[in-house]
């Protein structure tokens, strides 16, 4: 089985895998990295939304073998030194979930859109950012809340 | 999924060389669509040559006439394109109204070209611009080359390295989206160039994309949405599915027509 090594919330990881291991399933499985979900399995969802290289993509349809090399954070990456990440924080502060099943994948598409369209987002550019992340519970309507009061507070 | 080799070239010449001595190969783009086909086990590839470090089929190229993109350009990078922004502002608007953020910036106009899903996007803009795909082998026109269903003239172990697009003097897409898939129910694009116009219709066809005879003749006569007035399509020919029947399809075409050339520049 070929080896993969990659960095994965900035700490160097390797390991065996069958070519057909999905990169969710080598960060939940490999590493149990456990915060990144998969809710459809048909990259519909965005639960298993993580950032490659700078870049969010659905961890659910790529293969870890093909992201050899690559620079991966996962939601676990976001807290640092036992503090929320500001986008993190929004979300509690503003109820931007209820069963917080896709909540990972928001907060990481969340903080992508953040980093390409600042911390300034309307309504409606949010709204359209998130096309690729289904939520069953909230409505939307606190998490483009979320989005927006932690898009600010990312700004400092 | 079932078991496969896997294989990275790095470069296209090489991935036609692995791809065509392997038994049963497929190249792997984006994976946007092959990978949750492979999941459902609808293809089982006994190769993959994957594509991603094949740094020559990646790139965007404005010359005087035309432009340049490579297979492997994402669609993300289609979209943001500054150059392609200036020469066919339609081209990078399609590449941005793609599936969602997470989608475009995995999936490629090789593998969406390659792929020809009836209600995919990109096949509307080569068929109204009238792309050439070059290929290892050969170049073939838009025309010749969307065969029908998810198929082109592609043979077994030919990969797609560039498209050439032609600048149109104008030109304009718009699409009326499934809400859940973000694919095309009806999209239409628009090009004029000289005295030429070419309308290209994807989502509706029951054999893919196809060109609007009756809207290039109204907009030839004069190029603008009022010339659509009253323009009915037919039904025949169209799909009808959950999401929309055929009569309700041909109605939504002379819409998007009219909207497209609206936005046309
Ligand atoms: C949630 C979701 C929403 C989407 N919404 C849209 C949408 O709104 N509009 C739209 O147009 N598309 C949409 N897509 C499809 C998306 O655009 C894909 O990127 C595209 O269909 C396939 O491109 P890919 O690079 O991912 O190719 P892959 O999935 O890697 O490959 C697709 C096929 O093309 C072949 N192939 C790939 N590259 C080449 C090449 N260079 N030469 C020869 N063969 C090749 C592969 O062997 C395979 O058979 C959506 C996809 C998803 C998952
Ligand atoms: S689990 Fe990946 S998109 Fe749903
Ligand atoms: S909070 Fe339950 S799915 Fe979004």
């Amino acid at each position: 089985m070929p080896v993969v090594s990659m960095t994965v919330n900035g700490k160097a990881v390797s390991a065996d895998v069958d070519p057909r291991t999905l990169l969710v399933q080598y960060l939940r499985e490999n590493l149990r990295l456990t915060g990144t979900h998969v809710g459809c399995d048909t990259s519909q969802c965005g639960a298993c939304v993580v950032h490659v290289n700078g870049a969010a993509i659905k961890s659910c349809t790529a293969l870890a073998v093909a992201l050899e090399g690559a620079n991966v954070t996962t939601i676990e990456g976001l807290a640092q030194g036992g503090k929320l990440h500001p986008m993190q924080e929004a979300f509690r502060e503003n109820h931007g979930l209820q069963c917080g099943f896709c909540t990972p994948g928001m907060i990481m598409s969340a903080v992508d859109i953040v980093n390409r369209k600042g911390n300034k987002l309307e309504e409606k550019l949010i709204r359209e950012e998130l096309e690729g992340n289904i939520c069953r519970c909230t409505g939307y309507h606190n998490i483009v809340k979320a989005i927006s009061a932690g898009a600010e507070a990312m700004g400092g | 999924m079932y078991p496969f080799t896997y294989h990275q070239p790095e470069n296209a010449r090489k991935a036609a060389t692995v791809a065509g001595k392997l038994e049963d190969a497929k190249f792997l783009a984006g994976g946007m669509t092959l990978l949750p086909t492979m999941k459902q086990r609808l293809a089982s590839p006994a190769n993959l040559v994957d594509l991603a470090k094949c740094d020559d089929l990646r790139g965007i190229e404005v010359a005087a006439r035309s432009v340049t993109i490579g297979a492997m350009t994402r669609h993300v990078d289609v979209a943001n394109s500054k150059e392609l922004q200036e020469a066919i502002p339609a081209l990078a608007d399609l590449a941005g109204m793609i599936g969602d953020p997470a989608v475009r910036n995995r999936g490629t106009i090789g593998g969406s070209l390659a792929n020809n899903d009836p209600a995919a996007d990109y096949p509307a803009a080569a068929l109204a611009l009238g792309a050439t795909i070059v290929t290892n082998k050969r170049k073939i026109e838009a025309e010749q080359y969307f065969t029908g269903l998810f198929e082109t003239a592609l043979e077994d172990g030919e990969v797609i390295t560039k498209v050439v697009f032609p600048i149109p003097a104008k030109a304009g897409y718009e699409k009326f989206r499934n809400p859940a898939s973000r694919y095309a129910i009806v999209g239409v694009f628009v090009a004029k160039k000289g005295s030429e116009v070419r309308v290209a219709v994807t989502g509706a066809g029951s054999s893919g994309v196809f060109r609007a005879t009756k809207i290039e003749a109204a907009l030839t006569a004069k190029f603008s949405s009022k010339s659509l007035e009253g323009v009915k399509m037919p039904a025949e020919g169209l799909n009808s599915d959950i999401h929309a029947d055929a009569e309700y399809r041909a109605h939504l075409i002379t819409v998007m027509a009219k909207r497209a050339t609206d936005k046309a520049k």
